[in-house]
């Protein structure tokens, strides 16, 4: 692994996995809890040689369903604990993130996608976006960062522990195999220092403090009342904290005939398939969720106004068409679909499927 | 031990580490749970760990628990605590945690989580409800259904060719676990020993031993549809002549 600092700020080559182990120790993360699946597996390996060195914590656990409710534990007692999975593992998680929905515990899972449905491949898809932010059973009160770069994965890795201990809701990181398993240069720098503040985290339970009250936490209740209360305090809560937290990048839509719509990676292809295309004087643009959920509905419906087309392009069959039809519903543009499970898309292709509308 | 009289009439007395606002329990009557969470009480009140203890509760009847003492408590997912109270001891190892849940989470639906926290001696203390059968969804056939037994999906009986025999939990606890893990069956049939049993095991976690389990022999008149008699009778006699009650694992005293 690199020898690298993480005093003031430095510039590294590194591969994903080893981008969110060090953004984890970054963030002053306590605690992993994880259980080996491809792709996500270096985060592990990178996470317990430095573990020892920072005074951090690893446990191994039986399966993912444990690994998520280790890490739920681990969070109530006001540690910051995380724990990273893929594809199936990202299925068995679900339940442990149900939880953390109903009782706003700040859990936060880095998933780096790989192909579905079942065991599928190891190596790439954007097909856990759905599951991912709507996985539990009910309303996906969660916050979930699709990251593109090895930057990014650093700062959001590092803001998904923020937003996870200031709002309490789940967080996730959405990564996939490609930026797990690909090297590429980024800064890694201590959070405080560049102004980031760390948000510190509160003991729900096994606080120790004389005359401290004790805490009775449940995620059932007994009528439809009482639950409807509990989840519509949760929405009224997601909903403000939906307008702060929504991220996404646009550019060139002003002008633009057809929106190129990505997430994730893939948005890296598009990006320099809108750059190629407006040096050609085309009018692309381009259009990029940032945070899958909440999704930024209004700021897309803004965004392709003038536009004849929207280029929906995505690694999965229909995931974030499926979001892209809600936030647009309504509107009168065309959807051009361009849907690839499983496998990469480049700029190239991207020009070419541009280049037929 | 305390004597409180009303009317003249000698009451119980309630363990301080009970949360008297949620009595009377909510369980039905003639349950074991209250029998087992009164030993676990008089446990916790004479090693004074209150202020230690978090306390997490499974899916089943035991989630009636989940308000039930005067301490921190957490009620999780079906068979999930294991692996919570675990994840919080990992985290901050002053705590006491304490897991309790029934049969079907420890034997069935959570059963890889027993089985891994007693391989990898986990700190913590799970205390196991064992009544032959799930209460909470009516009484559907358990992992620890007596052979011929009748439950809601075995209602001809328990076909042990179909099914297989009642899973011995601390047997299997105590075969896999390593050394200074602390692995014993009570029963509701003798709270005294139960509480021993208990006491011992929350010991052995306050010593950072290892692993503790204590299976609970216990009732459930609602489902097993038996009058006062008949369910002392099938905890005393049938429970106990399958489930042996005794201490199977204790361990070594340390020398110096």
């Amino acid at each position: 692994m690199a020898d690298v600092s993480l005093k003031g700020e430095q510039r590294v080559f590194m591969t994903g996995n080893e981008v969110v182990a060090w953004a984890a120790v970054a963030a002053k993360v306590d605690i992993m809890y994880g259980y080996p699946i491809t792709p996500q597996n270096e985060i592990m390996h990178y996470w317990t040689r430095l573990a020892p060195k920072y005074g951090k914590k690893f446990l191994q656990t039986e399966d993912e369903i444990s690994a998520g409710f280790t890490m739920l534990g681990g969070v109530m007692t006001g540690r910051k604990a995380f724990t990273a999975t893929a594809g199936p593992g990202n299925v068995l998680m679900q339940e442990s993130a149900g939880m953390a929905e109903m009782m706003r515990l700040p859990a936060v899972f880095v998933i780096q996608q790989r192909g579905g449905p079942s065991t599928a491949t190891v190596i790439y898809a954007q097909q856990e976006t759905t599951l991912t932010a709507f996985g539990g059973n009910g309303e996906g009160h969660r916050l979930v960062y699709s990251t593109a770069t090895h930057q990014e994965l650093f700062d959001y890795t590092i803001k998904a522990f923020n937003s996870a201990w200031t709002y309490r809701f789940p967080t996730f990181v959405l990564g996939d195999g490609y930026q797990a398993k690909m090297r590429e240069s980024l800064t890694i720098y201590e959070p405080e220092a560049k102004g980031v503040k760390l948000v510190q985290q509160q003991a729900l339970v096994g606080e120790n403090k004389p005359g401290k009250k004790f805490r009775h936490l449940r995620n059932t209740y007994n009528t439809e009342d009482e639950l409807y209360e509990v989840v519509m305090a949760n929405q009224r809560e997601w909903d403000v904290m939906a307008k702060k937290v929504v991220e996404w990048s646009a550019e060139g839509c002003e002008d633009a005939e057809v929106v190129m719509v990505t997430h994730g990676v893939v948005s890296r292809a598009a990006l320099s398939a809108y750059q190629q295309l407006r040096a050609k004087g085309k009018k692309a643009g381009f259009f990029r969720p940032i945070t899958v959920r909440p999704f930024p509905d209004q700021q897309l419906a803004d965004a392709v106004k003038g536009a004849k087309k929207v280029l929906v392009a995505e690694s999965a069959y229909g995931q974030l068409l499926k979001m892209v039809k809600e936030a647009l519903y309504g509107k009168n543009v065309e959807l051009v679909p361009m849907l690839r499970p499983g496998i990469g898309i480049t700029t190239e292709e991207l020009i070419e499927e541009y280049n037929k509308l | 031990m305390q004597e409180l009289k009303e009317n003249n009439v000698l009451q119980p007395a309630i363990p301080r580490s009970w949360n008297e606002e949620t009595k009377p329990h909510k369980f039905c009557p003639g349950c074991g749970h209250g029998i087992i969470l009164k030993a676990l009480g008089e446990a916790i009140d004479e090693l004074g760990i209150i202020d230690q203890v978090v306390f997490g509760c499974d899916i089943g009847c035991s989630l009636l628990s989940w308000d039930f003492f005067a301490c921190d408590s957490v009620q999780t997912h079906h068979g999930r605590t294991t692996p919570t109270i675990t994840g919080m001891k990992r985290a901050n190892s002053d705590i006491v945690g304490i897991a309790y849940m029934g049969d079907g989470g420890g034997y069935a639906i959570g059963s890889q989580h027993l089985f891994n926290a007693a391989v990898r001696n986990e700190r913590i203390t799970v205390i196991l409800c064992n009544n032959c059968n799930y209460g909470m969804t009516g009484g559907q056939m358990a992992p620890t259904t007596l052979p011929g037994m009748k439950t809601e999906t075995s209602p001809y009986g328990r076909d042990v060719n179909e099914t297989g025999y009642p899973t011995k939990g601390p047997e299997m606890v105590a075969a896999v676990a390593p050394e200074g893990a602390y692995v014993a069956r009570g029963s509701i049939a003798n709270v005294r020993q139960l509480k021993g049993f208990i006491k011992k095991a929350l010991e052995n976690q306050l010593a950072g031993s290892g692993f503790s389990f204590v299976e609970c022999l216990s009732s459930c008149p609602t489902n097993w549809r038996t009058n006062a008699k008949q369910t002392w009778e099938f905890v005393e006699k049938d429970m106990a002549e399958y489930f042996k009650v005794g201490e199977l694992r204790i361990p070594q005293a340390k020398e110096g």
